[in-house]
Order: structure tokens, then C-alpha cells, then sequence
């Protein structure tokens, strides 16, 4: 079996050319493609900030946030295309977060946001799955850090292959029925913005991932749902969700 | 053993405490004042978790007043953050609260999933100590503590030392302190925690896994204080280790650029 670095993709169709052949998706084993730490980003679409309302004016917050809210996804909660997400019998049904994932190709601290994107690798599609929570005042550990709750991939496009990452359409299908649509022209802060104003506090090494955010509303699936994101020019990924067998 | 990794000589080396000075893996011996010293963990595969508690010590003399959460506060760190021992944080100039937090630092040494609290200290590799800095300044209430407020680069200094688990008699009764300057600013208990290690290993592996090398940071005690640029900061854990960090403002980074 191969295990190539790089193989030739067309992310609309989901062909993939491995060693020479032509091969669909669904009939490769993936890994999960990136490395690094996995850093998410709260709050990031301007819907989700107008589902909050006027809540965001009250305690416990008790103010719209200035800075970008960022949480991490753990190692633990990657999970590679067609892997199972395992929702344990307390977990009656997840939300399907569709995220752009920005893979960081260069160290990066303090940049411009017109230089920010000298520092993208590439981008991946990711799948940051949590429990329903309503409030936003605390990390949300147990919601978001269960095992397998974060499916990235398949694959990284390089930078260069894609165009701007700015008006990319994001589809949420669950058992093939569009359940969401979205762009990432609304995002609050676009890709450069947010890379600059999360290094002007922390740095960013090669691997990492930043998550562009979540849009409002994400749909909610269960045990037996098959969920599957898509990020226009980026790629698609599938995966399937499983009620944990009782030990 | 109390493990550590250093630079010595411009290479990277995994040492142990050789009576007040360091024996290296090649067998030298070596003074601690020679070396750059490393948080003492071992590199993970993938980054390793590391999980940090909000308020977790209860305060014997605000015991009436104390109501304990019925759930522990936990939020998660990267590894940009961490830092050894006799290393430099900044403290940004526009910062007006900036304190430390003298915290047991426990790392994972097995994969664990679903441990009970019985069992939870067999998956302890060791301990270290760790200065978990906070900048009061960037506190919002979204995801609190943000990483703004927890996550800056080398906030989170740690070690020196990685002390074997089976050399930690009992892990929830060590003494810890801090001094500013020489002066101590800082006094508690491991005793003193609310949520213990046996729990966070249990409450933690109940819904994810663990893997060797991840953290966890089990709060702070009362006592916190700002600090300022050329402040010594040390905290220190009875048994485990004292860990020197020394403040500096922001003019440090822009004479290295």
C-alpha cells in the first residue's frame, strides 16, 4: 500500500489520483492531514454574534467580545475522513460545525493582515463537532473534547492552488439533505484578519490549525447520521455517527 | 529520579539531579548555572493537552464563605506557552494586573480512559511545578479564561524538574510558595484542593483520553500578587522543585528584533 505526501485531488468532484491512478474518495484509507495544534475560533460569524442578541450586553459576558475567542481542539478529538463519531448514551445529539480549517505553513507572530496569508500552508475542511451548550461563559471542555468530536480532511489544498479563502460557500448535509448553507464573506474577521490579530498575542507554528469559526445554527445530527461538509474548492468530508455499544 | 532537559553546550540533553548538580545522558556532570534548561517532558507525537483549573483551592480561612463548585473550571493550553525554568516572560506594557500562580503540575505517564478514581494515580508519570501567569487585562467572559488572558507565549513556565511519581510519597500534601524579589507573597497546601488529582484524572478520562505527556495544572492557592519587569518570581513545591522566572517588559523583544 502506498502512503503518498502528496497526491492530485479535484476537491469538486472528490477524484483523487494516487500513484497514477484514478480513485474515488470513499475508496481511500485517509489519516488526518494535519500535525499541529487545532485551535478554534468562537464567535466568528456575524449571525452567530446576532443569535446571541442582546445577551451578549448582560452578565455573565457582559459585553460583545473584542478580541478573537479562541479554545482548543485536542489531539484526542481528531478524526481522520469515514472515522466514526461516537456519541456515548449521554449524548443525545451533536452539532455539525462547519469550519474552515487555515493550515499554517511558517512560523508566525505579529503579522500584518496584509502579509497573513504569506504564512498559510493550505486549507483543509473541518468538522468541529460539539454538544449543544447555551451558555458561552466557560470552556466548554465536555462539550466540545470528546473523543473524535474534531474530523479533519480529507486533505490540505495548498495556498496556491485555491483563490481567495474569503467568499468560500460552506454546505452541511446530514444523510445527503442540505441542513445548512453558509459563506465565509461573513465571517467578522476574515482569514488575514484573524491570523493577525490571534499572533499578536500567541504564535503560530508550522501544523497548526486555525479554525475560521462556526457559522450560527449549526444543524444538529444523532447516532445513525451520516454528516458531511463541504467547503467550496477546499473538499468534502464524510463521516458517520454511532451510538457507543454498551460495555 | 528528578529528570530535566537541558541545552548544554549548544545540544539538547535529557539530565537528572545529581545532588545540586546535573548529570547528563552522556554520563558528564555539569553545573545547573551552565545549562538552558527545557520544560522537563519528554517531545509527544501529536501536541500534547494540556489542561489548566480555574479556582480550585479552597482558602481555610475563608472556609464559612467558600461555596465549592459542584463541577471543576478547566480550560485547555498550547504548547507556545510553556517555557523552563530561569527563563524570561514578558509582561506587556500595557498590562495593568499581571500575577503569577504557583501550580502541582501532574503528567500523564499511560493512555487513560475511563480510570476510576482508585485507580487514577497508576497513570501518573510524575510531577513538576508550573507558573501558570495570567494578565488580568484581556479577561473576557467568553470561553473564561481566554487564551488572551492564558495562552500567551512563554506565559506558562515549568519545571525544573519532572520527579517520578513513586518518589512523591503523597502528592496531596506538599507545601508551596511563592516569593517576589526574595519575598513571600504566596503560601498553601496541595492538601487544599478541592477537585484532587485522583478526581481530575477520573472527571478527565471519563469522557476523553489521556495520553502520556499531557498535563494537567491543578490550580492555584490564594495569595496572588502583580508583578512587574526585573521581578524574580519563584514558586515552589515542597519535594517537587523551585522554579525561578524572571519578568521583563516588552522592550526585550524589540531589542532582539
Amino acid at each position: 500500500m502506498s502512503h503518498p505526501d502528496r497526491i492530485e485531488v479535484d476537491a469538486t468532484d472528490g477524484t483523487v489520483r494516487i500513484d497514477g491512478r484514478s480513485t474515488r474518495v470513499g475508496d481511500v484509507d485517509w489519516d488526518v492531514p494535519t500535525r499541529g495544534t487545532v485551535f478554534g475560533t468562537l464567535l466568528n460569524y456575524r449571525g452567530a454574534l446576532t443569535v446571541l442578541g442582546n445577551a451578549v450586553d448582560a452578565a455573565p459576558y457582559p459585553a460583545p467580545p473584542i478580541a478573537p475567542v479562541l479554545y482548543i481542539k485536542p489531539a484526542n478529538t481528531w478524526a481522520a475522513w469515514g472515522d466514526p463519531i461516537v456519541l456515548p448514551p449521554a449524548v443525545a445529539a451533536v452539532e455539525i460545525g462547519a469550519a474552515l480549517g487555515i493550515v499554517i505553513g511558517t512560523t508566525v507572530r505579529g503579522v500584518s493582515e496584509q502579509e497573513a496569508l504569506d504564512c498559510v500552508a493550505g486549507y483543509t475542511v473541518v468538522n468541529d463537532v460539539c454538544e449543544p451548550h447555551a451558555s458561552l461563559h466557560r470552556p466548554a471542555i465536555r462539550e466540545r473534547c470528546r473523543d473524535g468530536f474534531c474530523p479533519i480532511g480529507p486533505w490540505v489544498i495548498a495556498r496556491h492552488e485555491m483563490r481567495s479563502p474569503d467568499a468560500l460557500k460552506l454546505r452541511v448535509l446530514v444523510n445527503g439533505e442540505l441542513a445548512a448553507e453558509n459563506t465565509t464573506a461573513n465571517l467578522i474577521r476574515p482569514v488575514a484578519r484573524l491570523i493577525a490579530d490571534v499572533t499578536e498575542f500567541m504564535t503560530l507554528s508550522p501544523g497548526d490549525v486555525l479554525l475560521a469559526g462556526v457559522p450560527e445554527n449549526s444543524p444538529r445530527a444523532h447516532a445513525g447520521d451520516r454528516v458531511r461538509v463541504e467547503i467550496e474548492g477546499v473538499g468534502a468530508l464524510e463521516n458517520a455517527l454511532t451510538a457507543e455499544r454498551s460495555s | 529520579m528528578r529528570r530535566a532537559r537541558v541545552l548544554w553546550r549548544g545540544a539538547l540533553h535529557d539530565a537528572c539531579d545529581a545532588g545540586g548538580r546535573l548529570r547528563l545522558d552522556t554520563g558528564e556532570l555539569v553545573e545547573e548555572a551552565d545549562v538552558a534548561w527545557l520544560p522537563p517532558l519528554a517531545p509527544t507525537e501529536r501536541p500534547r493537552t494540556i489542561f489548566a483549573l480555574g479556582p480550585n483551592y479552597a482558602d481555610p480561612a475563608k472556609e464559612l464563605a467558600f461555596k465549592a463548585p459542584e463541577e471543576p473550571l478547566i480550560f485547555l493550553k498550547a504548547e507556545n506557552t510553556l517555557i523552563g525554568h530561569r527563563e524570561q516572560t514578558q509582561r506587556p506594557a500595557d498590562a495593568t494586573y499581571m500575577h503569577y500562580e504557583c501550580e502541582l503540575a501532574v503528567v500523564i505517564g499511560r493512555t487513560a480512559r475511563r480510570v476510576t478514581r482508585a485507580d487514577a494515580y497508576g497513570y501518573v508519570a510524575g510531577y513538576t511545578v508550573a507558573n501558570d501567569y495570567a494578565i488580568r487585562d484581556y479577561l473576557e467572559n467568553y470561553y473564561a479564561p481566554n487564551l488572551r488572558v492564558k495562552n500567551r507565549d512563554g506565559c506558562t513556565p515549568i519545571g525544573p524538574w519532572l520527579v517520578d511519581a513513586a518518589d512523591v510519597r503523597n502528592p496531596m500534601n506538599l507545601r508551596m510558595s511563592t516569593t517576589v524579589n526574595g519575598s513571600v507573597t504566596q503560601r498553601g497546601s496541595t492538601g487544599d484542593m478541592v477537585f484532587d488529582i485522583a478526581f481530575l484524572i477520573a472527571y478527565l478520562s471519563s469522557f476523553m483520553t489521556l495520553s502520556p505527556g499531557d498535563l494537567i495544572l491543578t490550580g492555584t492557592p490564594d495569595g496572588l500578587v502583580g508583578v512587574h519587569p526585573g521581578d524574580e518570581v519563584v514558586t515552589e513545591i515542597g519535594g517537587i522543585g523551585r522554579l525561578v522566572n524572571t519578568i521583563v517588559g516588552d522592550e526585550a523583544l524589540s531589542e532582539a528584533a
